[in-house]
């Protein structure tokens, strides 16, 4: 298994940062909780003074991985190693593997093996610090206390343990105005001086987002995980954040790992980014290649209508994914009602997955039009969304009966097609297809009974 | 054996009692999060009016039947100690709701010491005997130990204890899970905004949920005042804390826990004195109220608790 | 205009009614009825006219109430009144109002003894049950309001220090200046020890842990009767003494020495410049602690536990700290205990004092150290005030004893007194590092300890 994992390493190096200096190497992670599996056989590399994000629709499990990293979660499975120095170090990591010590001391630095550690050491020793998507600031403290409380274990040592501070040793004294004046340089870094000895509860929202990320710096981390930084931030906010980001990387030579839905923010700053669905890593390389990769298009496309609308960015994503004109007529951006037909063969070719042959399984059987009474409204199972509802009356799926008769080849095929496998199985389409067929067919029963009634 | 036996018996009778006044324990906790400090008191409460309206009933009206006697005594209890329950509710924890969380704490243990004094001052401090009302039993077995013969028996008291708390914990698991009101209380312990939200009469949700934790310390009351025969005004303090550890071993918030761990601490508490010492038996009712919230703090039946980051 | 009036009064006494039905359902069986044990079993008395004027009162109490204190609109700004004010006018002027109350505390016994030259001997005692309490809060006060732990077996601690000394007394004949260090570090070793399995609990479940740990102690303190003297407790434990002077009559005695003529009261102003010493060393170092590290610690720890994770704090050595230096100064309480009184059995560590320790605490505003001098001179000042009511006897009759009512009283302040500030007397809280311009924090952001997130 170890021995698996390092030849995956050594072999598969490519010519990006993070697969050749790799400050955090995420191998084979699984968490499940009793029956549910969060994260399923995930494995990433974060680059040393790279920005990296983490992406994904919601509860694709990012955050769940952060608490994996930063040690509030005990993986189920898998490797997390965290590097102090450059390289891999892969000898220093498979003798720390090897024996039952949670770091060790390697030529070039050191390194640690995070699924090991408890949350405190992880930020003591391997000096990973995070911040959290509900803000947890000490409210009932000043933004200066905030900022010293993250200090602390430097200020233990300095106070001997408390002794020499309750004497008031010069030691300690000295080094309590070291600490107020690291404070006092993040405070003004984050533009929050002024506001040093105000109760952090009493802050503006986007400041406590802020001291959030002055507080984790103050830790002195070699990589800084942010989790949804920008959330809740006007434009001014999150455009100010990015400088805050690139600033504590190319300053403090701190590598980024970063949570974040804002895709403004994750497509400008972004070495690198990560993209899961349901656990599973969909897609990962530079801002570039992800924006462009069919899957993280169609995990994107398989979100409801309302959080599409909701969410400008993923709009704009698709916008940029599937040229403007489809995604309009897919109803994103811009109202209309556009034939079908000419819709899904736009998404198809913008997908790049016109050749129908190319798909495993049986390509299910279509009809050349909606029956009487119209078609199905097919976005109210549970996982198609507008565009997948195009594509689907593209090939001839205008109801639900025809999807609650495919088999499992046919679930092959159009999972394929679609350009997410797996996924039709597991939020049941055929499944939800058939219950709302019944209903339908219930709903249609009783309307004309009711009408016969009535006349 | 036959003395192992005896204990067993002795172990589930006393546990039914702990069972009973950790129902009242289990389900406020459940639904307002806050340990009911004085819960203990009210059950004190209980015994001293089931002694009251006893006395009434037998020495001042001369009623002799003894079944009637005691089902009035028992409807007379729940009531009038539902009314103290439904007041300690109203005055002490209704206008600290919302507020923080250490306060109804405080409140409670202010209660408590209140109620205690209450009846001290009213009632005197020295106990209150009451002669055995009900005597004799069923013989089971015949046995020797090293003492001398024993006869194990399962006393008419007993079984009345037992018989009774197996019922009312029918009808009360009825009620929690067929009835509106049961319906209301699990959507309170849900999320007591949403159900606020969703039309539920929130407060009075609550103070039903302590008037029936009160009902049912009144049979408990009534019960511990028939078994032991002596009562006073600090009997609830340590019931109290023994019911507690009842629902918290069985998990709290989860009504047969609340029973079984009633009966659990019940048999060890007796099977502590009975084997080991007298002395130390409350010292076995704490270790293991330590010993549980320690290592297994979501009980025997409680869900656990999935910290959230 | 009228018509909204009316209607007001008729609210009023439906409401009044309403409260007076309770309380005669309520009183009916302990008001109107009292069991006593008679010669033929239990008998029944009645008293009809206790439970009538009850009944009464608080039907006028509440008319009274609802027509004159509650008419203000609902909504607007309730008036801060009475000791809250004082209190938030006090901390104000805090380190004013800290030198004004040190020096009356230094000089307290002279005053005393220059104004009540009568009651000398008795106000001093007070005085000094006063600072004892004073003490005892500012010790659970690191526990409970500093790191937001609820301890409700403060007095496992207190007991552990009184029992260190009594028995170390008994035993090995020691000293009260020798035992009270050592006491002090038994109490702060059993803080550890107990403390270790407990800390990882959260909020009510702690509180419940350490409440069974402080009955714990009792009951092995009661039961071991072969080492504690059992529930008649440890007696004749010494007095302390003054630079090896005892305070006794007669030749080599601190009033000889000294040249004074002897007089008993030397004892007691002795014993109160013990614990204001203590107390004042608890003070400075528990204020001293709050600026440290640790003391930012258990206070960033009581806002956001998961957040102390993430920023490498040990939670775990934290709280044992916290624990151990709570413990600490509670054993030294307990040690002084114990040779003022010179008698200590299971009987003075009961749950109670865990809870009126606590109430100290709470009710002087979680973390204030003010508010727990004022919360303990009202509270404690408060209860034995009662002892001196022997004048209502004559409104009451003979029997009545006021003493027997101070714990009712007691309960009821409590509950009376969180209902009406449940946040404590002094709310606010002053930060412990500042950079430009100190500003206090209002009680509203403040947290509430572990596992209290609403």
């Amino acid at each position: 298994m170890i021995a698996a994992a390092e030849a995956m390493t050594t072999a598969d190096r490519s010519d990006t940062n993070w697969d050749r200096n790799p400050i955090l190497t995420v191998e084979n992670l699984t968490m499940r909780f009793g029956g549910l599996v969060a994260i399923d056989n995930l494995s990433f590399n974060v680059g040393r003074g790279d920005i990296t994000a983490l992406i994904g629709p919601n509860g694709a499990g990012k955050t769940t991985v952060f608490n994996c990293v930063t040690g509030f979660y005990k993986p189920t499975e898998g490797r997390i190693v965290m590097r102090h120095g450059p390289g891999h170090q892969d000898e220093g990591v498979a003798a720390v593997t090897a024996s039952s010590n949670k770091w060790g001391q390697t030529a070039e630095g050191a390194v640690y093996l995070l699924e090991r550690m408890p949350d405190v050491e992880i930020s003591q020793k391997a000096k990973v610090a995070r911040t959290f998507q509900n803000i947890r600031l000490f409210s009932g403290m000043t933004a200066l206390e905030n900022l010293l409380v993250a200090q602390h274990n430097t200020l233990m040592v300095a106070s001997s343990y408390t002794v020499g501070g309750l004497l008031g040793l010069p030691g300690y004294r000295r080094a309590h105005a070291e600490a107020i004046d690291k404070a006092a340089y993040w405070l003004e870094r984050v533009d929050l001086i002024d506001r040093a000895d105000d109760p952090a509860g009493d802050l503006p929202y986007g400041a406590q987002r802020r001291l959030e990320i002055a507080r984790a710096m103050c830790t002195q981390p070699h990589l800084l995980c942010l989790d949804e930084p920008a959330a809740g931030l006007n434009p001014r906010e999150s455009s100010a954040l990015n400088d805050l980001i690139q600033y504590i990387r190319a300053d403090h030579g701190v590598s980024v790992l970063l949570i974040e839905h804002d895709m403004g923010v994750v497509m400008e700053i972004s070495d690198h980014i990560v993209v899961l669905d349901y656990g599973v890593k969909i897609s990962d390389g530079d801002a570039q290649f992800v924006r462009t990769d069919p899957r993280v298009i169609a995990a994107y496309l398989g979100v409801d209508d309302e959080e599409i609308e909701e969410k400008p960015e993923i709009a704009s994503l698709v916008v940029e994914a599937l040229g403007e004109e489809a995604a309009t007529e897919a109803g994103i951006a811009a109202d209309g009602a556009p034939p079908p037909e000419a819709i899904a063969a736009q998404a198809d070719s913008a997908a790049g997955l016109a050749d129908a042959k190319a798909h495993p399984g049986t390509r299910p059987a279509g009809l050349d039009g909606a029956r009487e009474g119209g078609p199905d409204r097919l976005t109210r199972i549970n996982g198609i969304g507008p565009v997948n509802e195009k594509k689907l009356n593209g090939l001839g799926i205008w109801h639900f009966d025809q999807i609650g008769a495919w088999k499992k080849k046919e679930v092959e095929w159009v999972g394929s097609y679609l350009s997410f496998p797996g996924r039709i199985e597991r939020e049941d389409w055929v499944g939800q297809a058939k219950v709302l067929a019944r209903a339908a067919g219930k709903a249609k029963t009783t309307r004309k009974g009711k009408q016969g009634g009535g006349q | 054996m036959e003395y192992f036996v005896q204990q067993l018996i002795n172990g589930l009778t006393l546990g039914s009692i702990y069972g009973l006044i950790a129902i009242g324990y289990t389900m406020v906790y459940g639904i307002i999060g806050m340990i009911n400090f004085a819960h203990g008191d009210i059950f004190m409460i209980s015994s001293f009016i089931a002694l009251a309206v006893f006395l009434i009933l037998t020495s001042v009206l001369g009623f002799a039947f003894l079944p009637v006697v005691l089902l009035i005594v028992l409807l007379v209890a729940m009531l009038f100690t539902s009314a103290w329950g439904w007041t300690v509710e109203r005055l002490a924890y209704r206008p600290l709701r919302g507020s923080f969380r250490l306060a109804p704490l405080i409140t409670a243990i202010g209660m408590s010491i209140l109620l205690q004094n209450f009846v001290r001052v009213t009632q005197g401090a020295r106990v209150k005997p009451l002669p055995p009302q009900i005597q004799g039993g069923i013989p089971l077995m015949d046995g020797m130990t090293d003492a001398g013969p024993i006869v194990v028996q399962i006393s008419y008291m007993q079984l009345i204890i037992i018989v009774t708390t197996v019922v009312l914990m029918t009808v009360f698991s009825l009620i929690i899970a067929k009835t509106s009101l049961g319906r209301a209380q699990r959507a309170c312990e849900q999320d007591r905004k949403m159900a606020a939200l969703l039309g539920v009469n929130v407060d009075r949700t609550i103070s039903l949920t302590f008037v029936m934790g009160a009902a049912l310390a009144a049979v408990a009351g009534l019960m511990f005042l028939l078994l032991y025969g002596v009562i006073d005004f600090y009997i609830g303090f340590l019931a109290g804390v023994k019911a507690f550890t009842a629902a918290v071993l069985g998990g709290i918030g989860s009504l047969p826990g609340a029973m079984l761990g009633g009966l659990l601490i019940g048999l060890i508490e007796v099977f502590w004195a009975g084997y080991f010492s007298v002395e130390y038996k409350d010292v076995a009712a704490f270790s293991i109220l330590a010993i549980v919230l320690i290592f297994l703090p979501s009980g025997l039946l409680g869900k656990p608790e999935v910290e959230k980051v | 205009m009228t018509n909204t009036a009316d209607t007001r009064i008729a609210d009023s006494i439906r409401d009044a009614f309403i409260a007076a039905l309770l309380v005669a359902v309520l009183g009916f069986f302990f008001l109107a009825l009292r069991t006593d044990i008679a010669p033929g079993g239990l008998a029944l008395s009645t008293r009809w006219g206790l439970w009538f004027t009850a009944i009464a009162i608080v039907f006028a109490v509440r008319l009274l109430l609802n027509l004159f204190v509650y008419r203000a609109p609902a909504g607007a700004p309730k008036p801060e009144s009475g000791i809250g004010k004082m209190a938030h006018r006090l901390s104000g002027y805090s380190t004013v109002f800290g030198y004004v109350m040190f020096a009356l505390a230094a000089a307290l016994p002279f005053i005393v003894m220059a104004l009540f030259p009568v009651q000398q001997r008795q106000y001093i005692d007070l005085a000094i049950l006063i600072m004892t309490y004073i003490m005892l809060g500012w010790g659970l006060n690191v526990v409970v309001g500093f790191a937001g732990l609820l301890d409700l077996g403060y007095v496992a601690f207190y007991a552990l220090g009184a029992y260190s000394f009594g028995l170390l007394a008994f035993y090995f004949d020691i000293g009260f200046w020798v035992a009270l260090p050592l006491a002090g570090l038994l109490a702060a070793m059993w803080g550890i020890v107990l403390g270790f399995p407990v800390l990882r609990l959260r909020g009510d479940y702690f509180a419940i842990v350490t409440l069974a740990f402080g009955e714990i102690i009792r009951v092995v303190l009661i039961n071991w009767s072969d080492f504690t003297g059992g529930p008649r407790g440890v007696s004749g434990i010494p007095k302390p003494t003054f630079f090896g002077l005892d305070f006794t009559r007669g030749e080599g005695g601190f009033a000889d020495f000294f040249g004074l003529e002897f007089s008993t009261i030397h004892r007691f102003v002795y014993l109160y410049y013990i614990i204001f010493i203590l107390a004042i060393i608890t003070y400075f170092v528990t204020a001293r602690l709050r600026q440290l590290p640790v003391g930012r610690a258990w206070e960033a720890l009581r806002e956001d536990d998961i957040a102390c994770r993430s920023l490498g704090i040990n939670i775990r050595n934290t709280k044992l700290t916290a624990f151990a230096i709570s413990a600490m100064f509670g054993g030294f309480a307990g040690s002084f205990f114990a040779t003022r009184q010179g008698y200590i059995s299971p009987e003075s560590f009961t749950f109670i004092e865990s809870a009126i320790i606590l109430a100290i605490v709470v009710l002087g505003g979680l973390g204030s150290q003010i508010g727990i001098v004022i919360a303990s001179i009202v509270m404690i000042g408060g209860m034995e005030m009662l002892r001196n009511l022997g004048f209502l006897t004559q409104i009451f009759g003979p029997d009545f004893d006021p003493v027997q009512y101070r714990m009712l009283i007691f309960g009821l302040a409590m509950v009376l007194i969180m209902v009406w500030k449940p946040r404590g007397l002094v709310s606010t809280r002053e930060p412990s590092a500042v950079l430009k311009e100190k500003k206090k924090i209002g009680a509203d952001l403040i947290g509430q300890g572990e596992g209290h997130k609403a």
